[in-house]
């Protein structure tokens, strides 16, 4: 196992109690820092591959490991905290009745109590720009503001990786661009799961594209988004009119 | 406050209401209810005594009465009931305008209607000046179980979302030629609440997976403060 290594999946696979089975060996590294993107088509076991990242599906065969820490059931309180995803839906995310109270959860269940919880929670709803909203309900915000406080409270944790599922789907450009900015701007490895080539390409500058369970190319986004005949098989196809290389990419 | 506009009962106010702690508010409320429960039918004096008190509270409340009074409505099944009363239950009779009714009857449909109007009106009148926030936190407070409570928060953050839901099945119901109205259509609109059930359910699983993987084991962790300065 090498040490330096945010993420280390090896040999990954795992199959539904009902017998289908979603990953067959999965083999990821993911460096400190680095900020990758997942694609592939549906059902191609990404949603899997993430739940695996922070134990709450359990590894058929093969390992996980975050860090130094293998996941395992011993470890699961720190994985947990190491790894923060964002769900695709920020309503499944947001569950407590006020910004605040969602944000401050998952510190909390980390043992974080009184000014130290609220420093946090301050802290990090201001990275996504959302500090003038914490004693607001989740339900009275815009779903551009909901998505950033489902970042914020993923980011609350402190987290060494942040997973992100789908990140700018149902977001209107300006939200979506914001939410780019944001994201730009944080210092923790980002895994990125996305249909949404043009973002993974501003954002990642690498990709992997997983397929029926195996990760079947994993290179330079530039790269993998260039190769038409790639991109063909595997079902992923860039917006009408879109070239990378094409467009200057932002700093 | 922060927030800026609050839940389908709350009136937005600044009164000495509002400002009252939750958790005393919710045990005047019951502690009023039990002593209007418990006051025997015919001590009309009684009753009219609880009304003033609940309308000098709405008073000092500023809530308008016409806002109190469109969410009666609720009400309404309970007269109806009350309103049947005298007409099927036993013992002597009188005449009321012509027409003849049992006395006890009346007696208990006036018992049911006052209790239930000043409980109602009461509770309606904490709804108004208290946001759901902050009843649970009353709650809390007072030390209702902790599982209640976070069911009861639970519902007060999905109301809204499931009703959304809801009413986007509804419309593409209509988009689709389906008068919900109609009870030709009612068994789709059954189907729909049944789909609606099911959905909810699948959300409560994202939910629980969502709070998995922030650490959650079982236990929702103390010190999770509502506002900045409780």
């Amino acid at each position: 196992m090498s040490s330096t290594a945010q993420v280390e999946v090896r040999g990954l696979a795992y199959a539904y109690p009902d017998g289908h089975q979603a990953l067959f060996g999965v083999d990821l590294v993911i460096a400190p820092g680095e900020r990758v993107a997942m694609l592939g088509p549906n059902g191609a076991g990404k949603t899997t591959l993430v739940l695996h990242l922070n134990g709450i599906l359990t590894a058929g065969a093969g390992t996980v490991s975050i860090g130094d820490l293998e996941v395992v059931k011993a470890n699961h309180r720190e994985i947990r905290r190491r790894v923060g995803i964002v769900f695709q839906d920020p309503d499944d995310q947001l569950f407590m009745p006020t910004v605040r109270q969602d944000v401050a959860f998952g510190p909390a269940n980390a043992g974080l109590r009184g000014e130290a919880l609220e420093a946090r929670v301050t802290a990090a709803l201001e990275q996504v720009g959302m500090a003038e909203y914490a004693d607001r309900p989740p339900h009275h915000l815009s779903f551009g503001q909901r998505r950033r406080v489902a970042v914020a409270t993923v980011l609350a944790m402190e987290p060494d990786v942040l997973v992100l599922d789908e990140p700018s789907s149902n977001l209107d450009p300006a939200s979506r661009r914001e939410l780019a900015d944001i994201l730009r701007g944080l210092d923790v490895t980002v895994l990125m799961v996305t249909h949404d080539l043009p973002y993974a390409w501003e954002l990642c500058p690498r990709s992997v594209i997983l397929h029926e369970g195996t990760i079947v190319a994993d290179g330079s986004t530039t790269d993998l988004l260039s190769d038409a005949d790639l991109m063909a098989a595997y079902r992923l196809e860039l917006p009408f009119g879109f070239a990378p290389g094409a467009v200057s990419k932002q700093p | 406050m922060g927030a800026g506009h609050g839940h389908r009962l709350h009136f937005h106010a600044h009164s000495p209401l509002h400002r009252a702690q939750p958790h005393h508010k919710l045990l005047g409320l019951i502690a009023f209810m039990l002593v209007v429960v418990a006051t025997p039918q015919d001590w009309f004096g009684a009753f009219a005594g609880y009304a003033l008190v609940v309308l000098v509270a709405v008073a000092v409340s500023r809530v308008p009465v016409r806002y109190l009074l469109k969410r009666m409505v609720i009400e309404v099944p309970f007269v109806l009931f009350a309103v049947l009363i005298p007409f099927v239950a036993l013992g002597p009779k009188v005449e009321v305008l012509g027409i003849s009714v049992s006395e006890p009857g009346l007696l208990a449909a006036w018992g049911l209607l006052a209790k239930g109007t000043l409980g109602v009106l009461a509770s309606l009148l904490l709804a108004a000046t208290t946001e759901p926030v902050d009843l649970l936190e009353g709650l809390r407070r007072l030390r209702a179980p902790d599982l209640i409570v976070q069911i009861m928060g639970f519902m007060v953050r999905y109301l809204d979302v499931v009703t959304a839901e809801l009413s986007r099945m509804v419309t593409a119901l209509r988009s689709r030629g389906c008068d919900p109205r109609s009870p030709k259509h009612w068994p789709v609109l059954a189907r729909s609440l049944g789909s609606l059930f099911i959905r909810s359910y699948e959300r409560g699983e994202r939910v629980h997976l969502a709070m998995t993987a922030r650490g959650y084991t079982g236990r929702m962790p103390d010190g999770l403060t509502a506002r900045s300065h409780p």
